[in-house]
């Protein structure tokens, strides 16, 4: 009875083994990659939220004849840092995703090669400030502003007046309401930073200060404030003032022709999103091609539906939900990237001091 | 001489891998550190070791770890008790339910303990949200299984007797604990508390979502400077004191768990009948399930969700790419995490094994058993050491032939069998090392060659050990986030990448798909704990 059991385990763990063996990684025999250097094949290096249709994606493969690949990882800032880090030997052909806050870095460790991609019509209005030594290293591809947004069902309900600029986030009448994701831990955090910075000036740790002894709670990144915090958000929270972007009204449609949102206009800082060739790029022709594909209009229509960002082509339609619901700001704090070069890492580190204190 | 010369032989296999995957891609950062500019300058490192917050940040970690340690060792232990030697219903199922959490993406636990500890959530009124009971109680949360699944697997394999002959001498219950059962199970819960530490001294998620950003562990700080700053100076002098640490620490487990003589009569005994007296044990079982279903049962409801209604829509999802979220669908990516956790496992298994036999056979000389020991602890560092250094080292280091490696798809599942790797060694050694080597002079004696004495005394008590620690790596496989989200291609994203991404999307379906992503995952998860649980497994092993 004994060994009968103990056989039976046996044969189970061997069959067990060998259905496993067949459907790991190793077993299941993938197409053997070569490296970097195999001239049909491009790489494009971008950041986690990288997402475009299928189809789309096989239309480059398919009329370029180049075969992509997509490698992923981290926000704009580790994207950054990961390619000045392997500079010397690139880990692709063509980066997307350095947004304007990281661009300096990229451009001055020369992770960068110089393209003559062609601006289609809109783009040049997005481009880094003009220099003289470099030519085009950055392409704009996509555009989006951060944004203060409010539950406007909530402050109905309440028969509160919404706030409308950011020295109201620190009246008393919103005490405790706002939520706001980390500078140094997300992207539009450290967005929402330059927009206090271009705002207060010299003067922004007193009003993040304020800000803070107003209530205002810091979280780890977008995702929690708006999913967990925000009264719209997914797990339906208490606080009905959250930093977002402008296009995130036209998630939350009611279902009766409007949406429950709004982004107030008045406290947007603008991201920009680039593209470039990478230094030493094992396949700069299919890099090339790449970069034209992302300032194609099919890729330009799929942005605010895969990226939930607008295009940077002034001549392509918009989805309809946005067309009506996700208005962008008609002027927006902007801070120049020569400055955010200079100063960012002093403002992150007194931001997490004024914040931690 | 000879017999040194040949465990180092033996060992030469599994240091080379580390040393690869490990050592080579860590030294390459903190070098970076050291020369920042092509020029030696320590100076600049020290400088960061002096500033008040580096101080903050470590007495931080180290205190939060602590806490967390002791409280999920408090929690463990009754639990350990009453699932591994009572005859308690359906303790299969608990035993498999409380290994879930540790392999739930940390951004999935964050969001379910906010749920539930944030203002509007139901314990909203204890405040708890952003404090650092909130970050102790999620670290718990997250390793208390360790503690009892390994401490349980130890006492379930102790002999009753020297305690019943304690009992029948009129020693009360609690002395019987403290002077008998206790001291027999201190090398098991002192090496489940040393890797309980390293998970929680190096966990990142939890520090940032339920600390509110007010709390940076050295963890987060190393996150902070080299994927934002750029800071690799100050990075590489946090990456140092992470190491010295981590060192100190396994040298003082490897002191507090030698016991005189390690050779154990192993038996297992039947569970026993649950009696009136057991009640304390129970309740605390009872008590730490409510603890780890809590929010685990808030993301099973939230996953039901869709608008205000109750719906299956998140699940059916699963099968599309999320509104074009993802490149692959859910189900894809579930199909990835159980291939590459195949790797994983078997690497981690293969690994293991040798460095077991060769940290485990009996040393002659002190030199070499000075190797041996050094050789055990070499092997534990990888669950110390920050994941983004290891990910930057990767790239830096592995970029040119022989070892071009960047590409690979190996490089996820080694990465994992590498954090799998010291809970595949600690559930081996002990067993190994409670064989009476006298069994393996007899079987010489009588004529058995080497291979021949492994296979009659060894493999008998080890094979189902092995089986317990393939689940273990296999679990730790499926749940590995860190390395994994730096690491895998976007083709090949594995489940916790995925369920990232759409918690991350402002799509409406993005958050309950994630939620239900994370459900499949652990049901996937407690499935297989159950299978290997179905193979009859007396799990001899321990920590």
């Amino acid at each position: 009875m004994r060994s009968v059991r103990a056989l039976a385990s046996v044969l189970l763990a061997g069959v067990a083994t060998t259905a496993l063996t067949s459907c790991s990684l190793v077993g299941g025999g993938d197409e053997e990659e070569t490296a970097n250097g195999s001239p049909g094949k491009v790489v494009l290096v971008t950041h986690e939220s990288f997402a475009l249709p299928e189809e789309v994606l096989d239309r480059f493969e398919e009329e370029s004849g180049f075969r992509l690949e997509v490698r992923s990882a981290g926000d704009a800032g580790s994207l950054t840092n990961r390619l000045v880090l392997t500079k010397d030997r690139p880990i692709g052909d063509v980066v997307f995703g350095i947004d304007n806050t990281f661009a300096s870095r990229a451009v001055d460790e020369g992770v960068l090669a110089d393209t003559d991609v062609e601006r289609p019509a809109g783009a040049a209005a997005y481009d880094l400030e003009p220099r003289s030594d470099t030519a085009d290293d950055l392409v704009p591809v996509d555009t989006g502003h951060v944004c203060v947004n409010v539950d406007d069902t909530w402050f109905e309900r309440e028969g509160v007046e919404p706030p409308r600029t950011l020295a109201d986030l620190t009246e008393p009448a919103y005490r405790d309401l706002t939520v706001v994701p980390g500078a140094t831990t997300s992207s539009p955090g450290l967005a929402f930073l330059l927009a206090t910075i271009a705002e207060e000036g010299e003067d922004w740790p007193a009003y993040w200060e304020r800000l803070l002894a107003n209530g205002a709670k810091l979280v780890d990144g977008w995702s929690d404030a708006y999913q967990v915090d925000f009264t719209q958000g997914g797990a339906k929270g208490d606080r009905p003032i959250v930093v977002s972007y402008d296009s995130s009204p036209a998630f939350t449609l009611d279902g009766e022709g409007g949406t429950t949102t709004s982004a107030l206009l008045d406290t947007c800082v603008r991201q920009v999103e680039y593209a470039g060739l990478l230094a030493g790029a094992a396949n700069p022709d299919g890099g090339t091609a790449l970069l034209e594909f992302l300032l194609s209009p099919e890729v330009q229509r799929a942005l605010p539906d895969s990226m939930y960002v607008f295009p940077v082509r002034d001549d392509v339609d918009l989805p309809t939900d946005w067309a009506r619901f996700a208005e962008q700001p008609e002027a927006a704090y902007d801070v120049d990237p020569a400055e955010i070069a200079a100063n960012r890492d002093d403002w992150l580190r007194e931001w997490s001091d004024v914040t931690s204190r | 001489m000879r017999r040194t010369l040949a465990l180092l032989g033996l060992a030469l296999g599994p240091v080379l891998v580390l040393g690869v995957f490990f050592v080579l891609p860590v030294a390459g950062m903190v070098a970076r550190g050291f020369w920042p500019d092509g020029a030696f300058d320590p100076g600049g490192v020290l400088e960061v070791l002096a500033r008040p917050r580096t101080g903050r940040v470590v007495w931080f970690t180290l205190w939060s770890s602590a806490v967390a340690t002791v409280v999920s060792v408090l929690l463990g232990l009754p639990a350990a008790y009453a699932l591994h030697r009572l005859d308690l219903p359906l303790r299969r199922v608990v035993r498999a339910a409380l290994l879930v959490p540790f392999v739930l993406p940390t951004v999935v636990v964050g969001v379910a303990f906010r749920e539930l500890l944030g203002e509007a959530g139901p314990l909203g009124g204890l405040g708890l949200d952003g404090t650092p009971v909130a970050i102790v109680a999620g670290l718990a949360f997250f390793n208390v299984a360790v503690v009892v699944r390994s401490v349980g697997a130890a006492w379930e394999g102790l002999d009753p007797r020297p305690a019943e002959a304690a009992a029948a001498l009129g020693a009360s219950p609690a002395q019987v604990l403290r002077t008998v059962t206790l001291p027999a199970l201190r090398p098991a819960i002192v090496s489940a508390a040393s890797v309980v530490f390293l998970f929680c001294a190096t966990s990142f998620g939890v520090v940032l979502t339920l600390g509110g950003l007010r709390y940076a562990s050295v963890e987060t700080e190393i996150y902070l400077l080299t994927t934002n700053l750029l800071d690799l100076q100050a990075a590489a002098a946090l990456s140092v004191v992470q190491l010295v640490a981590i060192t100190a620490l396994l040298a003082l487990a490897a002191r507090l768990r030698t016991v005189p003589d390690p050779a154990v009569a192993r038996r297992t005994s039947r569970p026993r009948a649950v009696r009136r007296s057991d009640w304390p044990q129970v309740t605390a079982t009872l008590l730490l399930l409510v603890l780890v279903a809590a929010p685990l049962v808030t993301l099973v409801v939230g996953s039901l969700r869709v608008g205000d209604a109750w719906s299956l829509g998140n699940y059916r999802a699963l099968q599309t790419t999320g509104e074009g979220a993802l490149l692959v669908p859910v189900t894809e990516a579930l199909v990835t995490s159980l291939r590459t956790a195949v790797d994983a496992t078997w690497m981690a298994l293969l690994l293991g094994l040798v460095v077991a036999v060769v940290v485990t056979r009996r040393s002659r000389t002190p030199g070499e058993r000075r190797v041996r020991s050094v050789l055990d602890g070499f092997f534990m560092l990888p669950l110390g050491v920050s994941a983004v250094t290891l990910g930057f080292g990767f790239l830096i280091t592995l970029d040119r032939p022989p070892l071009d490696l960047r590409d690979s798809a190996l490089l996820v599942p080694v990465a994992q069998a590498l954090v799998a790797l010291p809970l595949v060694v600690r559930t081996i050694v002990p067993v190994l090392a409670g064989i009476d080597d006298r069994q393996r002079q007899a079987a010489a004696s009588l004529g058995a060659g080497g291979l021949r004495t492994l296979a009659t005394v060894d493999l008998p008590v080890v094979w189902r050990p092995l089986l317990a620690a393939a689940g273990f790596a296999f679990a730790a496989s499926l749940g590995e986030f860190g390395a994994t989200a730096f690491l895998a291609r976007e083709d090949r994203a594995t489940v916790p990448v995925v369920i990232f991404r759409l918690i991350g999307s402002p799509g409406a379906m993005g958050y309950g798909m994630a939620l239900a992503a994370s459900v499949v995952l652990a049901t996937t998860t407690a499935v297989v704990m159950l299978a290997v649980e179905r193979l009859r497994v007396p799990s001899l092993g321990a920590f």
